[in-house]
């Protein structure tokens, strides 16, 4: 992989207007802003609705320089295969075709159009921002929302099942590049999408997108909640590519210092998390601790050889 | 050139004269062998496109929908319970003003399943803001898809062209092939008014309030009810610029004429029966039969079922004593919707003091029923000549009920009865 990129090297342009109608704190919106950088201007965004159809703003008015196509929220890598019909009708095949849902469009409703859209090959990126849950709607459970949350569905006793594991069904179907994110490192996610686009096929990026509404805690913990879920190796950053995890960024230094934060310092710092008691904590951090052990021995193996 | 061929390959073949640029479609019978063509017309090279096999018929029409935004003249066809999944995407179509045509190879729609002929499929969809034309024979399919696109180019609205499963898509006939020279002086390339840019960015189909709103240079912009009052007036200025389409297609290709209606010995009838699609071509049979018998009948076959033709369908029906609807679909609860439109057609445009027709309606061939002829001429008759005919007015239904036999006594509905019969058991 090429250099990366820092905080000077980003490109400047902002294709992203501030004063949107994200709410404060949004995990989405500053994944969106350095999404967009990444992604240049030479780009068509396919929509679903969701909390990003609010952050574009109102008609007549968009918060959005690039072309957007908003479509029904089942249909987004379908429109984007139909775009990317046109635009080869057209020559304009330079042009990319990027899709950019919630979990909601991404894991649940979309997942049909997503997965045939993948199976087809079709040369596009999708993107889903995971705030865990029907977040634009007032807080539903959602495919992605994680074992215990509290959402306004599942309001007394927390989610009962476990996460779907988005990523790994977008490897299944085995494309060319799979990676996750995190809103709380722009700049990890400013290289993968980068990364993304100079392959062909269908890429898919997951992003981990704090919500503090959402989620329960005060707006200027964004970041901070985003990189507690990273440091305590409740969610990872990684690639796939040819079938082969690889831990990337934050969660690849995790290997080498072996020094997980506790789970609970993270399931603690959202409101959503309350009804979970010490026991179930301790459980997670069981499930994390597994988790881990494979990496740790991953790693061994690789070094080994 | 003449060419003897079935239903859904003429459809197809006026898709590939057409030109259109991506195609997106999933299997459903009767629709299969229309898309498989499309298929080998693009694999082959025949048809310079985009063929996308998408995994659903939401998706289908998602890829329309894309297409269309992005410049390309999109084709799609379906069927049955194909075109319902669609429906979320058949209004979006139609608020995006998106010129993309489909076709509609008629079928009966779920539960239970049926995949023989009735118009259910398309009927249910009247609302949705398409153009819906009904074909009756394979010639009008191939001019209908060609006629589709320049309509639904000059009004920026999509446009269904329908045509009855297996009675044309799977039977063979003969028809004109459009020459190629004449498609192109008749349908030009595909100029859309915006496709998607990087170097014109808009944001399509955004949240749009109530009321109207200001933009940043300070001009309004309408609000959600403007845009779709503007629809309503497009579809109606539409009826319009359909017979304007329709005579240009007469001056290029020497065929067709009337754009929404076509009439069979209508100018001296008594009686209208009225219709769509394929059965309005049976009828002329009885119309036959029963001008021999010395009943002034004529049949009107309905072209162009929305934008709704009331005015010229009032005009032509002013001078019936009684007219007659026949339908393949219910609107479920009350009757055949064409009858519905049609009542309020002539009431709202009946003639100084004049008294509208009377107006019967009837139900035939629902999920592929055979329609015989001879139950079509003898419902007719008993109609025309005040005969009392039993039954519930659905042209060839067999019930098999053990009270069936026994009429429900007077004031007691069927349901009451049945009621009644299940206690006697």
């Amino acid at each position: 992989m090429s250099a990366k990129t820092t905080i000077l090297t980003l490109p400047r342009e902002e294709l992203v207007y501030p004063g949107n109608r994200a709410c404060a704190g949004c995990g989405l919106s500053i994944a969106y802003r350095i999404g967009l950088k990444a992604l240049g201007p030479d780009t068509i965004l396919v929509v679903p609705p969701s909390c990003l159809t609010v952050l574009q703003g109102l008609f007549p008015v968009a918060s959005t320089k690039l072309p957007c196509l908003n479509v029904t929220f089942a249909s987004t890598a379908a429109a984007a295969t139909g775009l990317l019909g046109a635009l080869k009708m057209r020559g304009r095949q330079h042009t990319k075709v990027v899709g950019w849902a919630g979990d909601g469009g991404t894991a649940d409703i979309g997942i049909q159009a997503l997965s045939g859209a993948a199976e087809r090959e079709e040369d596009f990126l999708f993107m889903c921002y995971d705030n865990e849950g029907y977040m634009n709607t007032g807080v539903q459970r959602s495919g992605t929302t994680p074992q215990g949350a509290v959402t306004t569905n599942t309001p007394f006793k927390g989610k009962q099942q476990k996460k779907k594991d988005v990523p790994a069904i977008m490897a299944a179907h085995g494309i060319d590049y799979v990676a996750t994110a995190s809103a709380a490192y722009p700049l990890d996610l400013y290289d993968k999408i980068r990364k993304a686009l100079s392959l062909s096929g269908t890429k898919y990026i997951h992003i981990h997108t704090p919500c503090p509404p959402g989620w329960g805690f005060e707006p200027r913990y964004s970041i901070k909640v985003g990189r507690l879920a990273v440091e305590t190796g409740y969610f990872d950053l990684y690639e796939i590519e040819q079938g082969m995890l690889r831990l990337t960024g934050a969660s690849e230094k995790l290997v080498e210092k072996r020094e997980l934060v506790p789970v609970g310092d993270y399931l603690r710092s959202q409101s959503r998390f309350r009804l979970l008691s010490d026991e179930q904590i301790a459980e997670i951090q069981a499930q994390v601790d597994t988790k881990w052990s494979g990496y740790y021995r991953a790693a061994g193996q690789a070094a080994a050889e | 050139m003449h060419i003897i061929e079935d239903g859904n390959v003429a459809a197809a073949m006026g898709v590939k004269l057409a030109g259109a640029q991506v195609i997106a479609a999933y299997p459903i019978t009767p629709q299969t062998p229309l898309t498989e063509k499309l298929s080998e017309f693009v694999e082959s090279g025949e048809l310079r496109a985009q063929y996308i096999p998408v995994e659903s018929e939401h998706s289908a029409l998602a890829a329309c929908i894309a297409a269309g935004s992005a410049g390309a003249r999109a084709f799609t066809a379906t069927s049955a319970n194909g075109l319902l999944y669609m429906h979320e995407q058949i209004q979006w179509a139609a608020g995006a003003r998106l010129p993309i045509v489909m076709c509609v190879v008629n079928r009966a729609v779920g539960a239970p399943w049926c995949i023989w002929n009735d118009h259910q499929d398309s009927i249910s969809q009247r609302d949705t803001g398409w153009i819906q034309m009904y074909a009756c024979d394979h010639q009008q399919i191939i001019d209908g898809v060609l006629k589709a696109f320049a309509l639904a180019e000059a009004v920026s609205i999509p446009v269904m062209v329908c045509y009855d499963g297996y009675l044309l898509s799977h039977t063979y006939m003969p028809f004109e092939v459009p020459e190629e020279e004449k498609v192109a002086r008749f349908l030009p390339p595909f100029e859309p008014s915006y496709a998607l840019d990087p170097e014109s960015p808009a944001n399509l189909n955004t949240v749009t309030l109530p009321d109207v709103r200001m933009d940043v240079t300070g001009e309004m912009a309408h609000g959600y009810m403007e845009i779709r009052y503007l629809l309503q007036e497009d579809l109606r200025a539409a009826l319009e610029v359909a017979q304007e389409i329709e005579d240009r297609f007469k001056e290029v290709f020497g065929r067709g004429g009337d754009a929404l209606l076509e009439p069979y010995r209508c100018d001296d009838a008594e009686h209208i029966v009225v219709g769509l699609g394929s059965l309005t071509y049976q009828l002329r049979d009885v119309v036959e039969i029963l001008r021999n018998e010395g009943h002034r009948v004529g049949v009107l076959g309905v072209r162009l079922y929305r934008p709704f033709p009331d005015e010229a369908l009032a005009a032509a029906l002013q001078h019936a004593a009684g007219v007659i609807v026949i339908e393949k679909a219910v609107s479920y609860g009350y009757e055949g919707a064409l009858c519905s439109d049609l009542k309020a057609a002539l009431l709202a445009h009946r003639t100084d003091g004049g008294r509208p027709p009377a107006v019967k309606g009837m139900i035939a061939g629902i999920g592929g029923r055979d329609i015989r002829t001879a139950d079509l001429t003898d419902a007719l008759r008993a109609h025309i000549t005040g005969t009392p005919v039993e039954g519930p007015g659905w042209i060839g239904l067999k019930l098999y009920d053990s009270f069936q036999d026994e009429a429900p006594p007077q004031g007691t509905s069927r349901a009451s009865a049945r009621g009644r019969g299940r206690e006697r058991e």
